[in-house]
């Protein structure tokens, strides 16, 4: 990959694709060893009848039926292209798509909660945390404006400002971490990801 | 001589053409003096551009032939460049581009040619021909090239034709910079291994997020709770998952010496494979490879929020005593880290994903941010030469700020090149 960063021939490209192509196969192969994992989990919980193993059962009921309808792709076999609009189709986007937006929503309460215990302002720095966290919430609505026209350029200094800085900070050091990382992975210094030892 | 010489019914015949001549002459000039301010500056005849030239873009892929041409008198917002493109020289013609007369400059591409003044007298852009002739295979093809300035209706095409064939290079001098830095921080990095090999016994900052963990998992063991490892929602072709996993068997293998158990959930059945490889070593390295329980390491989803899910309740069912969140996460952060919160764990996240660590500082015990999360294994492990690489990236990061410094005070100062040395191309 970094070889071809700085190649850019066709031949350079040509073997990056292939990489990537022999990198998807591996990755659909991998799904059956995921597909096992899940289902000898879930089939454990129910065998052992393990707190809440009732939910297990949905998880079969799940994988079966979008299996079955995804196999019988709306009349024509599974080896055909994808048919659109498809019980396949439905159960996405009548189903997964929704529950996923409901957990995603979720998101606005626990953001409220988490907000309440760091807002407290017992600290300085959660004193410090809490006057740019008004600043910018009140400069990014209407009423700041209202109530002065600084509070807007204030919130737009505090994101553009401190908080830009310290964005690059952590991406700089990421990037050098991230590099070290490579070169211990690259020299064999670090094994730990392939299961080996020191 | 008066003005109303021609309004005599009798003049002379002298002054009578004197007269008409006079007065024709009035007649223009007051007529000019009111139609010129009202035709506009662009309505002037139509100039065509001069220096039409077209070569192989220089340091790319074989993927573009470069046009370039000095900037016309008659530019404005309303006329218009027109380039044609053809596989012969005798056409036939396809109308490749229309770019506005005032856009596409060399000053554009800093790239190829930096801050020369000159470059705000030409124009100058990139052509991809195989997007025209798709079924030309022959990569060493000449294609040939007409340029037209245009006006409304008005169109004066260029007679000049230019040709050119776009061929591949084998390195982008543009990224030559990208390649001196990594290089020099590679060597920097190296130096260290070797030098960490000589001399151990380095000192190291603390980092109380890495102190944390014998605490989490002490913790554990005293309740007879698990210890809960969530991966981030990258493959294994990222850096960061790869960092987590050298975490997780740091973690691993203590939890194996301490008799805790430790669940690690995945999203991603190839991470899953290499966590399951990567816990069962550990044990074996600990001496208990009876203790490890593959039923512990398991794939709970692979998309996004069912993996929220699915390991929130696993949270709120087992109530582990310690969470690690180590990886790099998006929206779900707040999620996990907020009920992982909500059950009394000890929470220890590490992420690079700068997004999120705002919401895991506000709900976690302990943040690894950044380059901690490549720090931590091996500050978990005190491996001479792993730690050799932590005071690499402390020195890369003095070098980072040293040169940040100058190079600010520099900008300062109107010296602009400075900031264009460590740009990517």
């Amino acid at each position: 990959m970094t070889f071809q960063y700085f190649v850019p021939h066709p031949y350079s490209k040509a073997f990056l694709e292939l990489m990537t192509r022999w990198d998807r196969i591996i990755a659909g192969f991998a799904v059956f060893i995921g597909v096992y994992s899940l289902f000898h989990l879930h089939w454990t919980r129910i065998r052992r009848k393990a707190a809440g193993w009732g939910y297990s059962i949905f998880v079969f009921l799940g994988a079966f039926i979008t299996i079955a309808f995804g196999l019988y792709n709306g009349g024509e076999a599974f080896w055909h292209d994808k048919k659109e609009g498809t019980m396949f189709d439905w159960l996405f986007l009548y189903i997964q798509v929704p529950a996923g937006a409901t957990i995603f929503s979720i998101l606005a309460f626990f953001m409220a909660s988490a907000a309440y215990r760091t807002f407290r302002a017992r600290t300085v720095e959660s004193t410090v945390l809490l006057l740019a966290a008004i600043i910018v919430m009140l400069g990014r609505v209407p009423v700041g404006a209202l109530i002065s026209q600084y509070i807007p350029l204030a919130a737009d200094w505090i994101m553009g400002v401190p908080n830009m800085a310290a964005k690059r900070g952590i991406l700089l050091g990421v990037s050098l971490g991230a590099i070290a990382t490579s070169i211990k992975i690259i020299l064999g210094v670090e094994r730990q990801y392939l299961g080996g030892g020191d | 001589m008066r003005l109303g010489v021609s309004l005599n019914p009798n003049p002379p015949q002298a002054d009578k053409g004197e007269a008409n001549l006079l007065g024709r002459l009035f007649l223009i000039i007051v007529l000019m003096g009111i139609i010129q301010p009202i035709i506009p500056l662009g309505a002037a005849e139509l100039v065509p551009p001069e220096g039409f030239r077209a070569y192989d873009t220089p340091w790319d892929g074989g993927e573009s032939i470069s046009l370039t041409w000095r900037v016309s008198p008659s530019e404005s917002p309303e006329v218009n460049y027109i380039i044609y493109i053809a596989s012969s020289p005798q056409g036939p013609w396809i109308e490749a581009m229309k770019i506005r007369s005032d856009a596409f400059y060399k000053t554009g591409a800093l790239e190829r040619f930096g801050f020369r003044k000159k470059s705000k007298d030409f124009h100058e852009l990139q052509i991809d021909p195989r997007r025209y002739f798709a079924s030309d295979k022959n990569r060493q093809a000449i294609y040939y090239f007409k340029l037209a300035t245009a006006r409304g209706e008005e169109f004066v095409p260029t007679e000049q034709v230019v040709s050119a064939t776009a061929k591949g290079n084998w390195f982008n001098i543009y990224k030559i910079n990208n390649l001196i830095i990594m290089m020099a921080f590679s060597g920097v990095v190296i130096f260290f291994i070797i030098h960490a090999r000589r001399n151990p016994n380095l000192f190291l900052r603390k980092i109380s997020g890495l102190d944390a963990v014998d605490e989490a998992l002490g913790r554990a063991t005293e309740m007879g709770r698990p210890v809960l490892f969530v991966h981030g929602l990258t493959s294994m072709g990222s850096i960061s998952t790869m960092a987590a996993v050298n975490i997780l068997s740091r973690i691993a293998r203590r939890i194996a010496e301490y008799d805790a158990i430790l669940k690690v959930v995945n999203n991603d059945p190839i991470v899953l494979s290499v966590s399951q490889e990567v816990v069962k070593e550990a044990y074996l390295e600990a001496g208990r490879p009876d203790a490890y329980n593959p039923d512990y390491v398991v794939m709970v989803a692979s998309e996004q929020f069912p993996y929220v899910a699915a390991v929130s309740g696993i949270m709120t069912r087992e109530r582990p005593a310690a969470n690690f969140f180590i990886g790099y996460f998006f929206a779900e952060s707040l999620i996990l880290a907020e009920t992982g919160a909500a059950t009394g764990a000890i929470q220890i996240a590490g992420t690079d994903a700068y997004t999120q660590l705002p919401f895991f500082i506000t709900t976690c015990d302990y943040t690894l941010m950044g380059e901690e999360l490549y720090a931590a294994s091996a500050y978990l492990s005190r491996e001479p030469m792993l730690l050799g690489t932590l005071r690499a990236q402390d020195v890369g990061k003095a070098a980072i700020i040293v040169i940040l410094f100058f190079g600010t005070i520099l900008s300062s100062f109107g010296i602009q090149f400075v900031s264009q040395v460590f740009r990517a191309f």
